[in-house]
């Protein structure tokens, strides 16, 4: 059957049909005997690097499986915060290679996955956050990646619910603002990153969990065992973020890895009131409006690690206290739901992307707190990965062997939520 | 929110405590012997268990002393706590 394109055109042409003309957006398929390549984890990652396989690398015969159903882990449950306003040169590389890519994505996948450059505000609240935050924002610039730092008063104009009373416990002294940060739709991304990569023939299997990895004599990868049968393939990625120790433990290989819940939350829908994404470090919020009118407010990680994507409302409390002083109009406002993943967090907090001991199985792994920014990015270089056997320029120095070597590319105080 | 059996003050709310990452990490006795490969492994490798896993707590607003615990997790169910310095109970290894 032809994949259907949209357009303009064929959205009117669909309204005449009174919208029934639309077909499901991507096969049902069922899991084949063999395959060049075998994608482990159906998120925005994993997703969107068999499309890159698919439509960069000329591969066709690839699979992507996954245990649940497509953009069900830590791609739905994201607060899709997009910036790369990192401090290290390896990772604003990486991260600004994302958000070149999310400049264009809809038209490349042709989905709207509603990329928004809204702007993504950080707030300092002490001396040492403001030499942070301007640090950064120096480093950035070196990097050419945008920042720069506005003042209160400037942070109150571009975002006016901010609360800049100087007698906040915690008041805010200035903040860096990356105007090319935003957020996207995190569903669409998953949806359009599988969409585009069936319309390329790769088959996406559902609620097909992996329960073994095969290796031949040598040692290299020969199938997967899975809980819909066995599935030969030479080319193993693993894309599985939370649950990665325990696939990769499968081959024996051992990853620095912990997995903890992260959780999120989101208010009763109400009109425009807030342009911008904020985020504070120093006191744990972070915050921004969807489409839909919810506030999307990120709370941080349990302390424990755990596989159960929930987490305690205590860690809740804590940020819905900040964003009440900083926000004091969102008093009032209801929470709606509240949901946790489980997020594989890295000792040095930077991601793994590479290959590993085993020949033919590599890991897209270590993205911690802050995946979803990185999505397109992390695809495409995961994908060039895979098809050369050796890491592309821009993720090679986030391999498995630094651990070992010593060369760590140490993020922790860039990420969003404090560690 | 857990609530946490501190084997010397009883059940308390997990606020009380700091969590201690994996339990029975030892030190290498000689660091200058071991291998780059292991000293990393000892450094960063931990098992991050699918399961009951051995992990170590704080009761940092109470005796503030360390022990150990069995927890499930993948239902984050405590099994059973025991003082720091002690083997796992049996019936329930990590």
């Amino acid at each position: 059957m032809p994949h259907q394109r949209f357009s303009g055109l064929s959205l009117l042409w669909n309204s005449l049909g009174q919208h029934r003309g639309w077909r499901e957006q991507w096969r049902r398929a069922e899991p084949k005997a063999e395959y060049d390549a075998v994608i482990v984890g159906g998120g925005g990652h994993g997703l969107g690097t068999a499309y890159y396989l698919a439509a960069e690398h000329g591969l066709t015969r690839i699979a992507v499986l996954e245990k649940g159903w497509v953009g069900g882990g830590n791609t739905g449950r994201n607060t899709t915060i997009i910036r790369s306003n990192y401090l290290f040169d390896e990772s604003a590389r990486l991260y600004d290679h994302s958000v070149k890519m999310w400049a264009d994505l809809s038209q490349a996948l042709n989905y709207n996955v509603m990329y928004s450059p809204r702007g993504v505000m950080m707030l300092a609240h002490t001396v040492h956050d403001v030499q942070s935050a301007k640090r950064h924002i120096h480093a950035n610039r070196c990097n050419g990646v945008d920042n720069e730092w506005l003042t209160p008063e400037e942070a109150q104009a571009y975002c006016p619910p901010l609360n800049i009373d100087p007698g906040l416990r915690y008041p805010v002294l200035g903040a860096a603002l990356q105007r090319r940060g935003g957020t996207a739709r995190h569903d669409a991304v998953a949806w359009g990153y599988a969409r585009a990569a069936d319309a390329l023939g790769v088959d996406i299997v559902e609620n097909c969990e992996v329960t073994g990895i095969r290796r031949d004599a040598g040692g290299a990868v020969e199938a997967l065992e899975t809980s819909r049968g066995l599935i030969r393939t030479r080319k193993v990625g693993v894309v599985a973020a939370g649950n990665t120790s325990v696939i990769l433990g499968m081959a024996g290989v051992r990853v620095p890895l912990e997995s903890f819940p992260l959780q999120a939350l989101v208010s009763e829908p109400v009109k425009p009131i807030f342009p911008c994404v904020v985020m504070s470090n120093g006191i744990h919020a972070y915050i921004s409006q969807s489409d839909k009118g919810e506030l999307v407010i990120g709370a941080g990680t349990d302390v424990y690690t755990s596989y159960t994507q929930r987490g305690a409302l205590h860690v809740n409390m804590h940020t819905l206290e900040a964003i009440c002083e900083l926000f004091p109009n969102f008093r009032r406002l209801r929470m709606l739901r509240n949901w946790g993943g489980i997020v594989d967090v890295t000792p040095d907090r930077s991601p793994i992307i590479g290959k590993t001991p085993v020949p033919g199985l590599y890991v897209n792994c270590g993205w911690g707190t802050g995946g979803f920014k990185a999505t397109p990015g992390s695809a495409h270089v995961f994908a060039w990965t895979l098809a050369h056997d050796e890491p592309h320029p821009i993720n090679a120095p986030f391999t498995l062997e630094r651990f070992r070597d010593g060369h760590l590319i140490d993020e922790a105080a860039a990420a969003a939520v404090a560690h | 929110m857990l609530l946490i059996h501190c084997p010397h003050c009883g059940e308390r709310p997990e606020l009380e405590f700091a969590y201690g990452g994996e339990a029975h990490v030892a030190r290498p006795t000689e660091p200058a012997a071991v291998s780059d490969e292991d000293w990393a492994a000892y450094l960063y490798l931990r098992k991050n268990t699918k399961g009951v896993h051995a992990e170590r707590w704080r009761h940092t607003r109470g005796c503030g002393r360390f022990f150990n615990a069995l927890r499930d997790t993948t239902t984050d169910r405590i099994l059973v706590t025991y003082k720091a310095g002690e083997r796992a109970p049996s019936g329930a290894t990590p």
